[in-house]
């Protein structure tokens, strides 16, 4: 069935897209690695072990997105639990954490773009997509990172289940993005339903 | 006279070296806290829990739901460098976590 992820016997996942369902998934993609940044691929010309060492960040990102992608570990939502102290440890966790997780999400989005551009078009511009368990997992990741992105973006917060943000009028112009990330969920949730083990 | 003890001498320890700053309570275990946000899917989160911390479904989705209502739930419990892994998967999966030390 069209734009919900049935699971391959023996493995993986597979979904069958329209042109425009590739071309979205696939610009929000490239937009998302923008957002992550450049690789910690070497220079050329750089010593390539120079990078394994390459301490990361100590400070939390200021776009809002990035630092709910790259949260502080030490930090929780209390207020009265931001000591110094915690502030501290919060730092170097990410010192030794970010480049790593930010090499991870990059990974998962450069494999949607990947697959998306491997895909044979039918007669219409659509396709289906076959993912082997190993994408599956993959994509997973950069469809939850896109609409943590696209969330952010609009200010989702629990309240919006029946709140204005779902019943924008066309004229909008939030609504293409509100629309999107529904659409992405929607498409995460079979995704999800496809790799849930059943016990 | 002192009674003579056959158990050995308590040898004292001396501090390591890389003792971890900020630990006030060594012994007070670690724990890894999933936050609610609004944006993870809750099959999504349960899904995380099982294929993780390797959970049952209804344990999984017991901790999804008491992230959901009571606006976070412990997930796992250990030692600071275990936690400190944990939070690091966490944050991988896109999940809000944090690790602090159990106090209660």
């Amino acid at each position: 069935m069209a734009g919900q992820f049935e699971a391959i016997p023996g493995g993986g996942s597979a979904v069958a897209l329209d042109e425009v369902e590739i071309a979205i998934i696939r610009s929000l993609a490239v937009q998302l690695l923008e957002l992550l940044g450049p690789g910690e691929e070497p220079v050329e010309g750089e010593d390539p072990l120079a990078a394994l060492f390459t301490e990361g960040p100590t400070e939390p990102p200021s776009d809002p997105a990035l630092a709910r992608l790259f949260p502080e570990a030490y930090l929780g939502p209390d207020a009265k639990d931001q000591t110094d102290e915690l502030q501290a440890a919060s730092a170097e966790f990410r010192r030794f954490t970010e480049n790593d997780l930010r090499s991870r999400k990059r990974a998962d989005v450069l494999c949607v773009v990947r697959t998306l551009d491997q895909l044979t078009a039918n007669g219409d511009g659509g396709a289906v997509l076959k993912l082997t368990a190993d994408d599956a997992l993959h994509w997973l990741g950069a469809l939850n990172d896109l609409r943590i992105t696209i969330g952010t973006r609009l200010d989702v917060s629990d309240d919006d289940e029946n709140g204005d943000l779902y019943q924008l009028p066309d004229s909008d112009p939030r609504k293409p993005m509100v629309m999107a990330y529904l659409w992405l969920g929607a498409l995460q949730e079979t995704l999800v339903e496809t790799l849930t083990p059943d016990a | 006279m002192d009674q003579v003890s056959v158990a050995p001498t308590e040898i004292e320890r001396t501090e390591s070296a890389e003792k971890p700053f900020a630990v006030p309570e060594p012994d007070v275990p670690w724990v890894t806290l999933v936050h609610n946000d609004p944006v993870n899917l809750m099959s999504y989160v349960t899904y995380v829990f099982q294929a993780y911390f390797g959970y049952s479904k209804d344990k999984a989705r017991k901790l999804m739901l008491d992230v959901h209502h009571k606006g976070r739930a412990v997930v796992s419990s250990g030692s600071r460098e275990e936690m400190e892994r944990d939070v690091q998967a966490m944050h991988g999966y896109g999940l809000w976590a944090t690790l602090s030390q159990d106090r209660n």
